[in-house]
């Protein structure tokens, strides 16, 4: 089967010093990648490129065989926490429902096919008793989980995840990490996180980005290979009772 | 006379009681998205520059409300297109285009032959000289502005709660940020009778910043947005007429004084609770 994501040598700058030089990375169906990297690194530039947000000054994207802008209504995205107003007077289902926006032509009222894509969301993240809840109320685990059943309305085929864990704590972060494998069943997830040392417990690769990227089966993962892209030791995080044998610390 | 008596009396004062109860529908629906986007700066620059076009139809001798309305859309256009440009620079090229529109409507004001008594009221507003085809204009400019909304209402919250998302989702963000930015200046053209273009800025903003204390939904805070501004254009007209005080401005006070009472009254409110509490 063809990789579903396919980068090939892409550079990127904002009008400056270049974000990402000559980048390849080729995702399959089915898989569960982490990317990883210091501040800064383009780990969420590598995504917006991913979803045709941001264009490459050099190299190609591909998509699910296409230009990212033409596949992207099949994409689910979870930005970054801090990109909206938590005061926002939203409901949780309102916000779900805009999930459902696209390209098209679309006017009016939700129909009912759009509110049943978002129950069904809420359902799947365990959260469908919080439809009525302004957003405002909720807390940072609830409301990621709010912000990923979003993302999962249009049931999409590859799902991108900028760092969903930076404000929830270790015991939601652990099971939000066990949905997401559980999600790989029907889609590719791919997730950027700063803590390589605990979703190395989970995905099957990790695409280490610091300018460049490197990719590693979690198998072969070591302290080493992390200090050399960090540029310093860095202590991988263990014990969130889950068995990551094959990581050396 | 009282001011219920000269209600009942004077087509000029029901004039002006109806261009208040108009003007609150645009305010309302508008002014919640300009509130919650956060661009009562833009929407500022959009008025001021209003009244370059007004000037230039001033002095072609064309009708300066349709004039304004040209200005206006086309101020808006200038301006979300800066704010995509340039958005580093976005707050000071909007403050060079707020002065530069009054700048070019003042010289076209000078340049036009005759008395000119009517700058102040485009400044400042004469909601007691509205006449009967300023109402149907401002009827109009509300049906407009409605139907947009009602049709487009989800795509304009999706831009205003979170534009990179609606974006990802391959929802034209740009084309509604602009259609957003047209309908406030549209709604701008609406108040420049009531208030002038000056002081549209508080009516634009004050009622729906109230709301977004009280409601928690959109449609709560347009309703209670428009309920409020409707009460503050009543309040005024009726408050600035037995001491001949200007309607508009005494509107804007109203607002502005019920804005400082209720924001002031929920943080002692909560202060107290808080006190009660611990």
């Amino acid at each position: 089967m063809p990789p579903v994501i396919e980068l090939e040598n892409v550079s990127f700058s904002y009008h400056g010093p270049r974000v990402l030089v000559d980048v390849s990375l080729s995702v399959e169906r089915g898989e569960f990648l982490g990317v990883v990297g210091p501040n800064g690194s383009g780990k969420s530039t590598l995504i917006k490129l991913i979803l045709g947000l941001l264009r490459p000054d050099r190299g190609s994207v591909r998509v699910l065989g296409g230009n990212p802008d033409e596949v992207r209504s099949r994409l689910g995205y979870v930005p970054q926490f801090a990109h909206f107003r938590r005061d926002f007077p939203l409901s949780v289902e309102q916000m779900v429902l805009q999930g459902r926006l696209g390209g098209g032509l679309q006017w009016g009222p939700w129909r009912r096919a759009d509110r049943e894509a978002a129950r069904e969301a809420l359902a799947e993240m365990n959260i469908a008793e919080l439809a009525p809840r302004p957003i405002a109320t909720l807390s940072g685990g609830q409301l990621q989980r709010a912000v990923i059943a979003r993302a999962l309305t249009s049931g999409p085929e590859i799902l991108l995840l900028d760092e969903p864990t930076s404000n929830v704590d270790l015991r939601q972060e652990t099971a939000l990490f066990e949905h997401l494998k559980a999600l790989t069943e029907r889609c590719t997830v791919l997730v950027v996180s700063h803590d390589v040392g605990f979703i190395s417990g989970y995905v099957d690769r990790v695409a280490c980005v610091n300018r460049t990227l490197v990719t590693h089966r979690t198998a072969e993962l070591t302290g080493e290979t992390i200090e050399t892209l960090y540029g310093e030791p860095l202590r991988m995080v263990h014990g969130h009772g889950h068995h990551h044998g094959n990581v050396p610390g | 006379m009282s001011f219920f008596q000269a209600l009942a009396h004077y087509g000029f004062l029901q004039h002006a009681m109806i261009a208040g109860l108009l003007a609150s529908i645009g305010c309302a629906v508008m002014g919640s998205y300009v509130v919650l986007k956060r661009i009562t700066f833009l929407a500022g620059g959009i008025a001021h520059a209003v009244l370059g076009g007004m000037g230039v139809a001033y002095w072609m001798g064309a009708a300066p409300l349709a004039g304004a309305a040209v200005s206006a859309v086309l101020a808006a256009l200038l301006i979300g297109w800066i704010r995509m440009q340039w958005h580093e620079q976005e707050d000071i090229l909007i403050g060079a285009l707020w002065a530069a529109g009054m700048a070019v409507g003042l010289v076209f004001i000078s340049m036009t032959p005759g008395y000119n008594a009517d700058l102040m009221s485009y400044l400042f507003g004469n909601i007691l000289v509205v006449s009967h085809a300023d109402l149907w204009l401002m009827g109009l400019l509300d049906a407009v502005i409605v139907a947009i909304t009602l049709a487009c209402h989800r795509q304009f919250l999706a831009v205003c709660f979170d534009e990179e998302f609606a974006r990802a989702r391959g929802v034209p963000v740009t084309f509604y940020y602009l259609l957003l930015l047209c309908l406030v200046a549209l709604t701008v053209v609406l108040l420049i009778r009531v208030v002038g273009l000056i002081l549209v800025i508080a009516l634009l903003t004050i009622p729906a910043a109230i709301a977004v204390q009280f409601a928690g939904s959109m449609r709560r805070i347009m309703l209670l947005a428009g309920a409020l501004g409707a009460a503050f254009n009543c309040a005024g007209l009726a408050l600035s007429f037995s001491p001949d005080l200007p309607a508009g401005a005494v509107i804007v006070l109203v607002a502005a004084l019920s804005f400082l009472a209720v924001t002031a009254g929920r943080g002692a409110w909560h202060r107290l609770r808080r006190r009660i509490g611990s």
